[in-house]
C-alpha cells in the first residue's frame, strides 16, 4: 500500500458562511450534504462553475445531471459508472461519482453497453444528423414562446374563438414549457458526449503508450476539426469587417467607439450603411447567439445581447483587410496539416498490428468530433441564451408588478420559487387584488444578493471527503479530467515554487513576454490593445476575434483539452489555462511571461528588462 | 573509391565502404551524401595501415609477437603492446602513405596553418561496443599542423597494440589477420555550443520525442560528461519543446593556444543562460528527421553549432538500447475496433 497522504476535509466540517444560513438553506433538500456523505469523495466543479451560484443558476447544474446520469446509467449503460450526484454549499457545487464496483454487475452492463453504444458508433453520422434536427426543432419552438404578459382585459377573441383558457394560464404554460425545454436540452446534450470523448479518449489512450512523451496538444491536434460551428462566428465577424471595407463604411469602426452611436449613424449614412445593417442582421441570427462566457450563468450573456465583443474585434480586422493581410481561416491549410501529422505518427509506429489499430481508432475519433466541437453552439449557447432570456422577461413581468427592482433580480429565485411566485401574479391577476409576492421577495433577494457576494469572499476546498484509491469514473475523468495523480497533486502543495510563478495546462506552445490585462467579464474586453497579454478568469472560445489583437492568454480555469485550449492552437496563439489563480495574483498592466508550452506563467514586475539579445 | 587507396575524401564514401573506412568514416561519408552539413575530411584507409604494417613485419615480426600471447600473462601482453605502440609510432612510414596525408591534409586545410583538425579512430568492427571494449576511441582535437597530424594518426593505429586491445582479441580468439584501423581527419569545428540528439527518447524508447542535450564550448566536455549538459526533449513531428532543464554550467571546452583543448571556467549568465536557441533547436530537429529518414532508424547524433551560428553533424549512429528490444503491439488486434473502446469504458482491466 501506499503512504497514507493528507486528506481534504469532510463535507461535515464546511460550515455555512455565517449569516448565509437562510440563503444557503434555498437550495433543494436534495442538494444539502447529509451525514453519510462524509464516507464518500466529491470534488469541487470550479470548471462549470467557478463563481458561487445564483439560486435560479442551479438549474443548470441541475438539469444537466438529471440527463447525464440518465444516459451513463440506464440508456448507454456504461459499466464502472452511474451519475454524477451534486451537492451545494456557500453556493458552489460539489460533484461525487458513483461507481459500479460489483463484478458481476460490471459484466452484465458490459453487455448491455456494447448493444448500446456501439449502435450509436455504428451510426453516428445518421444519428447526428438527426440530433441536429431535434435540437433545432427544439430551439424554434423556444423561440415560438411568447412574451409573458398580463392584458386588463382579455382580448374579445378568447370568449368569440371560444378559447376557454385565459391570459394567466399562458404564464404557467410558457414557463413549465421552456423549464420543459431546458431540460429536453440537457438529454439531448449527452446523447452523444460520453460516447464521443470516449471515441476520442480511446484514441489518446493509445496514442499515450504508443508514444508515451507525446504531448496532448500533439494528439489533439491530430483529431481536431475544421468545420465546427464554434469557428463560424468568428468567420462572421471577418465577414463583417470585409463587407464594410467593400461598402466604404469601415471608417465607422475605431477603437473605443459607442456601438449604439455606430448602429445610428449607419443607418443614416445611406444605402452603404444600411446594407451593411442588414448584414449584420444576417450575421446575428443565428451565428451571435454565441454566449461570450460558457453559457452555464445567467450573466453569461451573448454577442446578440450585448455586441462588445464583436465590435471590439472589428477596427483590427479592418485594418489588417485594407493592409492587404489574409485575415481567411486556411482550412485546406489546416486539413492538410492535420493530415501530415496523422501520417507522420504513423509511421513511427513499430508493427503492421499498430498500424491498423491507429487507422481504426483515428477513424472513429475523427467520426465522433464534429458532435464533441459542435454541439456546445447549439446547447450550451444558442438554447442556454434563449433560455435564461426567457426567464429575464419573467423577470420583467415581476418588476412591473412590484416583485422587486430590476428584471435580474428574478435569478435569485430558485426555478421552483420563480414558478410560485409566477402563480402568485396568476392568483392575483384573476383574483383582481395586489400579489402577495412584493412583500415578500424584496428581502429575499437582497439578502441572496449579500449571500452570493459573501460566498465570493471565501475560497473553497478543491475536494471533500475519502480519497479514492482510483478514478474509474469515465465521466469524471474526460469531463473534469480528474485522475487519482490530479488529487494527489492538490494534496502537495509545491512549497519550492517560485513565488512569481504559476501553473497551469500547456494549451498551446511558444514563449512570449507583455503587458499583462487582466479582464473580468466581456464589458471590458474594448480594454485590450494591439500586443498585450490577456488575462481572464475563463476564456472561451467565443472570444476567438479578439485573438487577434493579443500575443498570449492566461486563464484561471480550462484543461488542456478545453474548446480555449483548442482555439488558441488553432491562432497559433500561445496560452496556459487552468493557472487557478491568475486574476488574482497578477495585476493588470504587469509585465508578464507567458510560456504556453510548459504551462508556466511568470510575474516579470520585478526582474530588470531583459535586452534583446 | 578505389580499394587500395591510402586516403578517401567524405564526399566518395558510402556507409558500405566501412570495411576500409571504419564506421565513423563510412557514417560521415553516408551523412555527406544525404546532403547534411558535415565538417569536411578525409579518411586515412585500412589500406593505409595495412602498407604501414607489412613495413613493420618486414623489419621485425608484428603479428607473429601477439598470437601466441596469453591473455591472462597481463606482464607479458603489457610488454609486448609497449614494443609495438613504440615501433608504430617511431617507425617511418612507408612514402606514399605519409605523402598521401600530407597532400590531403593540404587539401583539406589550404595550406592555412591556422585550420585544425581533429584526428579519430574509425573502428571497423561492427559493433560500436565492441570498439570501444577494445580501446579503439582515441580522439584528438585541435591539432594544428600536417606533421601533428601525421602522429596523431600513428597514435590511433597504435591504439590496437594497447593492453586493453590485445587483451580483449586474444580472449575473444580474434585473429590478428583481420585487425585494421582506419582514422578520420576532419576539420575542426570551434563550436560555440554543441552536444548530443537522441532521435527517440532514452529514458521511454517513445520515437515521437526528440531530446537534446548541449553545453557551450566543443562537445567533447558533454561526451566526456565534465559539464552537465542542458536538456531539451522535443516533439519529433510538431517541434513542441515539452522539457527544457537548463543546467549550471560551470565550463566549456576551447582550444588551447599551442593546439589540443583546455577547460575555460564559465562566470556569470553564460552559466546559467540556455546553450541553444529556440530556432536552433528546431533546425537540430530538422536534420534529425532527415537523417532518421535517410537510415530508416533512430539515431544518436553529436553535433556543434559553430561561432557563426552553423549547424554541423560530427557523427550519426543507429540507436541501440530500444532498438535491440522486440517491439510488440501496444494494443491487441481486436476484430471488432469498437471494442477498443473498452479500454475507456470497461474500467481498470
Amino acid at each position: 500500500m501506499s503512504e497514507p497522504i493528507k486528506g481534504f476535509p469532510l463535507p461535515s466540517s464546511l460550515k455555512v458562511v455565517p449569516g448565509t444560513e437562510a440563503a444557503q438553506a434555498a437550495f433543494p433538500y436534495y442538494t444539502q450534504f447529509q451525514p453519510g456523505d462524509d464516507e464518500r469523495f466529491w470534488f469541487y466543479n470550479s470548471m462549470h462553475f467557478p463563481e458561487p451560484m445564483h439560486h435560479f443558476d442551479m438549474i443548470t447544474a441541475e438539469a444537466a445531471y438529471v440527463a447525464l446520469g440518465a444516459f451513463n446509467t440506464r440508456v448507454h449503460v456504461l459499466p464502472t459508472a452511474k451519475g454524477i450526484d451534486h451537492r451545494i454549499i456557500n453556493g458552489r457545487v460539489y460533484i461525487g461519482g458513483v461507481a459500479v464496483t460489483d463484478s458481476d454487475e460490471i459484466q452484465e452492463r458490459v453487455g448491455e453497453f456494447q448493444q448500446r453504444a456501439f449502435y450509436y458508433y455504428e451510426h453516428w453520422e445518421e444519428l447526428y444528423d438527426a440530433w441536429k434536427v431535434k435540437m433545432k426543432a427544439l430551439i424554434a419552438d423556444a423561440q415560438a414562446l411568447p412574451t409573458p404578459s398580463l392584458p386588463k382585459y382579455e382580448p374579445l377573441e378568447t370568449t368569440h374563438t371560444g378559447k376557454g383558457v385565459a391570459a394567466n394560464h399562458a404564464l404557467l404554460d410558457i414557463y413549465q414549457k421552456q423549464i420543459e425545454g431546458y431540460h429536453r436540452m440537457w438529454h439531448h446534450h449527452f446523447e452523444f458526449l460520453l460516447l464521443g470523448y470516449g471515441a476520442y479518449m480511446t484514441f489518446f489512450d493509445f496514442c499515450k503508450k504508443a508514444f508515451p512523451e507525446i504531448s496532448d496538444q500533439a494528439i489533439s491536434r491530430m483529431v481536431a476539426g475544421m468545420e465546427a460551428e464554434i469557428f463560424r462566428p468568428d468567420e462572421e465577424v471577418k465577414r463583417l469587417a470585409r463587407r464594410a471595407v467593400e461598402l466604404g463604411v469601415d471608417a465607422h469602426f475605431t477603437d473605443g467607439m459607442s456601438i449604439e452611436q455606430v448602429l445610428a449613424d449607419l443607418d443614416k449614412v445611406g444605402n452603404a450603411g444600411k446594407e451593411w445593417l442588414g448584414e449584420l442582421e444576417t450575421s446575428r441570427n443565428p451565428w451571435f447567439n454565441v454566449s461570450s462566457g460558457d453559457g452555464f450563468y445567467h450573466y453569461h450573456r451573448s454577442w446578440n445581447d450585448d455586441l462588445s465583443l464583436p465590435f471590439a474585434a472589428l477596427p483590427g480586422y479592418i485594418d489588417k483587410i485594407k493592409a492587404g493581410t489574409n485575415i481567411e481561416r486556411p482550412t485546406g491549410q489546416l486539413i492538410e496539416e492535420r493530415e501530415q501529422l496523422v501520417a507522420d505518427y504513423r509511421e513511427l509506429l513499430d508493427t503492421d498490428e499498430d498500424r491498423a489499430t491507429y487507422d481504426q481508432l483515428i477513424g472513429l475519433a475523427h467520426r465522433v468530433f464534429p458532435y464533441v466541437e459542435g454541439h456546445k453552439f447549439y446547447c450550451e449557447h444558442w438554447y442556454t441564451n434563449l433560455f435564461f432570456n426567457k426567464i429575464r422577461e419573467f423577470g420583467a413581468l415581476l418588476r412591473d408588478n412590484g416583485f422587486w427592482a430590476k428584471e435580474e433580480d428574478v435569478f435569485h429565485l430558485t426555478q421552483y420559487e420563480l414558478e410560485s411566485a409566477i402563480v402568485d401574479l396568476m392568483l392575483s391577476w384573476g383574483i383582481g387584488s395586489p400579489p402577495r409576492g412584493p412583500d415578500h421577495w424584496p428581502a429575499i433577494v437582497a439578502q441572496r444578493k449579500a449571500a452570493i457576494a459573501e460566498w465570493g469572499k471565501h475560497g473553497t476546498p478543491p475536494a471533500l471527503g475519502q480519497v479514492p484509491d482510483a478514478i474509474d469514473d469515465p465521466a469524471i475523468v474526460m469531463l473534469w479530467g480528474i485522475t487519482r495523480e490530479s488529487l494527489d497533486a492538490w494534496l502537495s502543495v509545491d512549497e519550492d515554487a517560485p513565488s512569481n510563478e504559476l501553473k497551469g495546462f500547456a494549451a498551446c506552445q511558444g514563449v512570449v513576454e507583455g503587458p499583462a490585462r487582466v479582464v473580468r467579464s466581456v464589458e471590458e474586453i474594448s480594454r485590450l490593445k494591439q500586443g498585450d497579454i490577456l488575462v481572464c478568469q475563463v476564456t472561451n472560445p467565443t472570444w476567438a476575434p479578439i485573438f487577434q489583437k493579443i500575443v498570449a492568454a492566461v486563464s484561471d480555469i480550462g484543461g488542456s483539452m478545453s474548446h480555449m485550449a483548442i482555439v488558441a492552437r488553432e491562432y497559433g496563439l500561445p496560452a496556459v489555462v487552468g493557472t487557478g489563480s491568475a486574476t488574482q495574483r497578477i495585476k493588470d498592466g504587469q509585465r508578464i511571461r507567458v510560456d504556453g508550452g510548459r504551462g508556466i506563467v511568470t510575474i516579470l514586475e520585478d526582474e530588470p528588462v531583459l535586452e534583446d539579445a | 573509391m578505389t580499394d587500395n587507396a591510402a586516403v578517401s575524401w567524405f564526399a566518395d564514401l558510402r556507409i558500405t565502404d566501412r570495411p576500409t573506412v571504419g564506421g565513423k568514416g563510412a557514417s560521415l561519408g553516408e551523412l555527406t551524401y544525404a546532403g547534411i552539413d558535415v565538417p569536411p575530411g578525409f579518411v586515412v584507409t585500412t589500406a593505409a595501415f595495412e602498407l604501414f604494417l607489412k613495413a613493420l613485419e618486414e623489419r621485425s615480426p608484428v603479428r607473429a609477437l601477439i598470437e601466441p600471447l596469453d591473455e591472462t600473462d597481463l606482464d607479458a601482453v603489457t610488454a609486448v603492446s609497449k614494443t609495438l605502440r613504440q615501433r608504430v609510432v617511431e617507425e617511418p612510414l612507408p612514402q606514399q602513405v605519409e605523402r598521401a596525408i600530407l597532400d590531403a591534409h593540404l587539401a583539406l586545410t589550404g595550406a592555412d596553418m591556422a585550420v585544425p583538425v581533429a584526428v579519430r579512430s574509425s573502428a571497423t568492427t561492427e559493433d560500436a561496443e565492441d570498439a570501444s571494449f577494445a580501446g579503439l576511441q582515441d580522439t584528438f582535437l585541435w591539432v594544428l599542423d600536417a606533421q601533428d597530424t601525421v602522429a596523431r594518426v600513428r597514435e590511433c593505429w597504435g591504439s590496437l597494440y594497447s593492453v586493453e586491445s590485445i587483451t580483449y582479441r586474444r580472449k575473444h580468439g580474434l585473429p590478428e589477420d583481420g585487425v585494421a584501423m582506419a582514422v578520420v581527419v576532419q576539420k575542426m569545428v570551434d563550436a560555440r555550443t554543441a552536444g548530443v540528439m537522441f532521435t527517440r527518447s532514452p529514458t521511454t524508447g517513445d520515437k515521437s520525442v526528440i531530446t537534446i542535450e548541449g553545453a557551450w564550448g566543443l562537445g567533447s566536455a558533454v561526451v566526456s560528461g565534465e559539464v552537465t549538459p542542458d536538456r531539451w526533449v522535443m516533439g519529433k513531428i510538431t517541434g513542441e519543446i515539452s522539457v527544457r532543464d537548463i543546467s549550471e554550467k560551470h565550463i566549456r571546452q576551447v582550444p588551447a593556444p599551442g593546439g589540443g583543448i583546455v577547460d575555460e571556467e564559465l562566470s556569470g549568465d553564460m552559466r546559467t543562460q540556455p546553450s541553444l536557441s529556440d530556432d536552433e533547436l528546431q533546425a537540430l530537429r530538422t536534420v534529425g528527421r532527415k537523417i532518421e529518414r535517410h537510415y530508416g532508424r533512430p539515431q544518436d547524433i553529436e553535433w556543434a553549432i559553430d561561432q557563426e551560428g552553423k549547424l554541423l553533424l560530427l557523427q550519426s549512429r543507429p540507436e541501440t538500447v530500444w532498438s535491440a528490444k522486440a517491439a510488440a503491439p501496444v494494443a491487441p488486434v481486436i476484430d471488432d475496433p469498437l471494442k477498443h473502446v473498452m479500454t475507456i469504458f470497461g474500467g481498470r482491466q
